[in-house]
């Protein structure tokens, strides 16, 4: 039989639980050294690490225009935009290890085939007004997940985002800047650009995950203040900036059932595919071998050249040792 | 970024290349545009992160100057940074085989950026006396770039060759096999004779080169490689071998849509 006086021991929480969620309820920053719940600290490891494994796999996609880039200036700004990639892939391995999660068991898990990563990435990029699409597009939709990730309850990794997001949104104007350059030009560059808004825009829209009734980790992140928005507010608040701006462009977003509610003031829009996006996400989509495949190999290529690198600064310490 | 634009400065504002000084622009340029796009093939294929941030680092640096030095280049005949890039056939081309050898492994492309670096930073530091305002204010710029470059190459010299046996053996092989493509670097042609003042006689930067060189290596604990040394002749549009190859992936999707603007 249970008495009250047991419940209470039970459920009372302990002076760390309750800073824990004194600060989450004030809706201050938990840091490295702050007591936190197991399953927060594993929900951040899991985002965090999902994240910077989507900003390595998320070179590649890019990475095969670079030495065909059209012209010199598009040549050095998509060189810069994938090596930004590199770095925000750094900022967050760095936010995810002070969880205590090393780098080496992330990296190993990605090549492994076990760690996620944003399944975006698993589309080809056949056409340059790809690299247009994808930073309209696909950038777009990370920024709109992203500006409320800085605000995140974990400090680290609230920090990282708030760079990386003034990385993104310069690379959203370059992608639109992209797409317009080839709108305003010939009939085969026109088609290409529409094109390739037909072929990334369902798979953005797919990027801010399932509706919020499908949603399993939504609520516990909302309540930790990881997430601070829904995914489906986030899905509208996208395509309500989206809609100008194609007319700008002059494209057409692939979705004949897109209209405003002038009395909701939101968008109504088609059936998500999510067979789809159900494929893609379970290894079965147009690139995800190769996608893995490439990072496995400069893994593998690259083995000589790390294991060289300890071994010098392990001499080097070696020696400064014997001279001290 | 805002790097990424050409500064009225850099553009050559004002300043309009003779032939002669545009050819030689061209030299430059297109050894610095031909290695830029060697490099960029690494970004995401670099054996670590920073690995990638670092040879994009370079890559973009590279792109820089060969955009400064074609549109300077481009002033003697009303064209374009990109009609160069682009619309030039192979024999039109001026690179060094040096800057044409392919990436290979790591080793490979460490063993030809210490090659160029030393070599452009030895360059870079003398035409900033040139008597052409342009190539001077350019050569200025670059050089503070390719000094990092050369740290960069100079410090995984000294890793791989102090690093493990396999290191050690890769590192002397690739040395081995980018030497021959160095002699062609410091060979005066007849182009050099009619600038004087202008640009920097390339046989004068061969001690420099050698006694940096011989620093690194003897630092490493390696031998300065010997063997033949490769014909050359990329001053007078003869290419090695893979440029081919290089060209047509560089320029592919421009040449598919003549006079589009990107």
């Amino acid at each position: 039989m249970t008495t009250p006086a047991d419940l209470t021991a039970v459920t009372e929480p302990s002076p760390d639980e309750r800073q824990f969620d004194d600060l989450i309820a004030a809706d201050s920053r938990i840091e490295p050294r702050d007591w936190m719940p197991d399953a927060y600290r594993k929900t951040l490891v899991r985002q965090i690490s999902q994240h910077a494994h989507s900003e390595i796999i998320g070179m590649q996609p890019e990475a095969n225009w670079i030495t065909r880039a059209p012209s010199l200036k598009r040549k050095a700004i998509l060189m810069a935009k994938v090596q930004d990639e590199a770095g925000h892939g750094l900022y967050l391995y760095s936010a995810a290890q002070t969880l205590g999660t090393p780098r080496d068991e992330m990296t190993e898990a990605l090549i492994a085939g076990k760690a996620r990563y944003s399944s975006i990435f698993n589309y080809p990029t056949p056409t340059w007004a790809d690299m247009g699409a994808i930073g309209w597009l696909v950038d777009g939709a990370a920024i709109c997940n992203q500006v409320p990730l800085c605000r995140a309850s974990y400090g680290p990794y609230g920090r990282a985002m708030v760079r990386i997001c003034k990385e993104e949104s310069f690379h959203q104007r370059q992608g639109f800047e992209i797409l317009l350059e080839l709108m305003r030009g010939t009939d085969a560059q026109r088609a290409m650009a529409q094109d390739a808004v037909d072929r990334w825009y369902w798979p953005a829209l797919q990027m801010f995950g399932p509706p919020d009734d499908a949603s399993p980790n939504s609520a516990q992140s909302m309540a930790w203040n990881i997430k601070r928005f829904s995914n489906d507010e986030l899905r509208q608040r996208f395509v309500s900036m989206l809609v100008p701006q194609a007319e700008v462009l002059g494209v057409t977003l692939p979705d004949p059932k897109l209209r405003l509610d002038e009395e909701t003031g939101q968008y109504e829009m088609s059936e998500i595919d999510w067979t789809e996006f159900n494929e893609v996400l379970a290894g079965r989509g147009p690139m995800n071998a190769q996608r893995l495949q490439r990072r496995r190999d400069a893994h593998e290529d690259g083995a000589w050249v790390r294991e060289a690198a300890a071994e010098y600064a392990r001499k080097q310490a070696a020696a400064r040792e014997v001279a001290a | 970024m805002d790097e990424l634009t050409l500064s009225d400065e850099l553009a050559g504002a004002g300043g309009v290349a003779t032939t002669d000084v545009a050819e030689y622009a061209l030299w430059l340029g297109d050894d610095a545009l031909i290695l830029s796009q060697q490099l960029g093939w690494w970004i995401s294929r670099a054996p670590e992160l920073e690995e990638d941030v670092a040879l994009g680092n370079i890559a973009l640096d590279l792109i820089g100057h060969a955009r400064s030095l074609l549109h300077y280049a481009g002033t003697a005949s009303g064209r374009t940074e990109d009609d160069l890039a682009y619309w030039r056939t192979e024999p039109e081309f001026r690179s060094a085989w040096l800057f044409e050898q392919p990436n290979g492994d790591f080793g490979h492309t460490i063993a030809r950026q210490l090659v160029a670096s030393v070599y452009l930073f030895e360059l870079y530091s003398r035409l900033r006396a040139s008597s052409d305002a342009t190539l001077a204010a350019i050569a200025e710029k670059s050089l503070k770039e390719v000094d990092y470059h050369r740290d960069h190459a100079v410090q995984w010299i000294l890793r791989l060759a102090g690093g493990t046996d396999e290191s050690r053996r890769r590192i002397t092989v690739a040395l081995a096999d980018v030497w021959p493509y160095v002699d062609e670097l410091f060979r005066d042609e007849p182009l050099i004779d009619r600038l004087e003042g202008v640009a920097v006689r390339p046989s004068t930067l061969r001690p420099a080169f050698d006694d940096v060189i011989v620093g690194v290596l003897s630092e490493a604990g390696l031998q300065t490689p010997a063997g033949f040394i490769a014909s050359g002749g990329g001053r007078r549009g003869s290419h090695f071998t893979t440029m081919g190859y290089l060209l047509a992936e560089l320029q592919v999707l421009a040449r598919q849509h003549p006079g589009a603007s990107w």
